[in-house]
């Protein structure tokens, strides 16, 4: 409760950047930042041997890293533990856009092909194993994401988080995590162990984007355990609007998927 | 449109006069309803501001109809100009039907904007004035008239008939 009363006022910057310090922002930051590397030491290594790995696939990932980076340390991550719309725009970013554009640059392929055959092998072994096909199926990753964000802002862990480092790394990595498995869940950029239809997708994304909006809304009007109502308004409001930027993003890339796999076939054949 | 891609002629009239008919048709609706969300939230929303985010006689009901619908409009949107798309490269788009599917789509989501949510889930009002009356009435109106118009696009051209470019190649 003592620590609540600091999240309300500007002055208790200090006090939570000397009891979290630099070390959670460190863990936090460090698997991004060795990620960025893995990634170009791939597309370094893949491209000795195979036709170049396209561009902007590197630059998504370097995009995405840089973004969750932002978002767990430095600045915007101090101001995260006071101010609730550096906060939501933080989650934004972490939850959201880096997912996104990780997403995008097909890590998996990418993996798999700079693997040498065995291991390629082994690997995709791992991807069709039950706990991936459980994960990544989009009903659960839309119950991860959306409802782990239900969690945190609807009940007392939200608070909790300032208070422990443990939970603030935890909730800090689900929402990466939860975050990139829906957006692989229901865009298929990457291979997958099990392809759900179009329609089936498309539902379940709506269903998902509904949750986020509704949670958006009611923070609005419910302000998580020590957040000001007029920065749960503003935060209510960022989440609402910037996460539908995001996701038209998602349902474009869904749709246009749609829109080759249905290419009318006899015209193709003829026309090429 | 041309058939400059060389899609079969024969097929792709067949193929238009059962189920590209109807695709016309959801196309067009999907579109309505993601057109009318749109410029309710441009508009209305942020322009003039009489809409409000959040009214705080909202009730549950009326809090998870406007996140689905939001949610939804936005897929509709860029879904079916997606289809639209489609019909498009099958030289079976109907432009007749599928705007009347947008004046349906695009007054039966004002028409349950402006009855149930606006009134009996009580999200917000169309804007806050003393006599909202007045706006209901013209809001709900409009939204009778393009669904009455919408219907008769619809149903002008009922009797199997195929668009126009696609009769267009039966004589070729």
């Amino acid at each position: 409760m003592i620590m609540n009363s600091h999240i309300r006022y500007p002055h208790g910057i200090n006090i939570f950047y000397h009891t979290f310090g630099f070390i959670p922002q460190l863990l936090l930051a460090l698997p991004f930042v060795l990620a960025l590397l893995f990634y170009l030491l791939a597309v370094w290594s893949t491209n000795r041997r195979y036709k170049s790995w396209p561009i902007y696939r590197t630059v998504c990932w370097a995009f995405g890293v840089v973004l969750a980076t932002i978002a767990v340390a430095g600045p915007l991550a101090n101001r995260a533990h006071v101010d609730f719309t550096a906060h939501m725009f933080g989650h934004l970013l972490l939850g959201m856009l880096a997912p996104l554009l990780m997403a995008m640059a097909a890590p998996m392929t990418l993996l798999l092909r700079t693997l040498s055959v065995p291991f390629a092998r082994r690997l995709l072994k791992v991807l069709r194993s039950w706990p991936l096909i459980m994960f990544t199926h989009p009903i659960a990753a839309s119950f991860l994401n959306i409802g782990g964000l239900w969690l945190l802002y609807t009940t007392s862990l939200y608070s909790l988080m300032h208070e422990s480092v443990l939970l603030h790394l935890v909730v800090h990595f689900h929402v990466f995590l939860a975050g990139y498995l829906f957006t692989v869940s229901m865009i298929y950029i990457d291979p997958i162990p099990h392809r759900f239809p179009f329609l089936d997708r498309a539902i379940l994304l709506a269903a998902a984007i509904a949750g986020h909006g509704i949670l958006s809304k009611y923070i609005y009007a419910h302000p998580p355990n020590g957040v000001l109502l007029k920065e749960a308004e503003i935060g209510g409001m960022l989440m609402y609007y910037g996460g539908d930027a995001i996701d038209i993003v998602l349902i474009f890339i869904l749709c246009l998927h749609w829109f080759r796999a249905t290419r009318p076939r006899i015209g193709l054949a003829i026309g090429q | 449109m041309d058939t400059k891609n060389g899609y079969p002629k024969n097929n792709s009239n067949n193929m238009n006069s059962s189920k590209y008919k109807s695709r016309n048709l959801v196309s067009g609706f999907l579109f309505g309803i993601g057109l009318a969300a749109f410029i309710d939230e441009t508009i209305f929303h942020q322009l003039l501001r009489w809409h409000h985010f959040y009214d705080k006689s909202t009730t549950d009901i009326g809090l998870i109809s406007d996140g689905l619908f939001h949610a939804f409009s936005w897929f509709a949107t860029i879904g079916g100009l997606f289809i639209f798309a489609d019909l498009r490269r099958r030289n079976a788009l109907w432009l007749r039907r599928w705007w009347g599917g947008v004046l349906v789509g695009a007054g039966g989501f004002q028409l349950y904007d402006g009855t149930i949510q606006h009134k009996l889930m009580r999200i917000h009002q169309i804007r806050y004035v003393e006599n909202v009356i007045v706006y209901d009435l013209i809001w709900n109106i409009l939204a009778i008239f393009m669904i009455i118009i919408g219907f008769s696009l619809v149903g002008s051209r009922r009797n199997g008939q195929q668009p126009g470019k696609a009769i267009a190649h039966d004589h070729e």
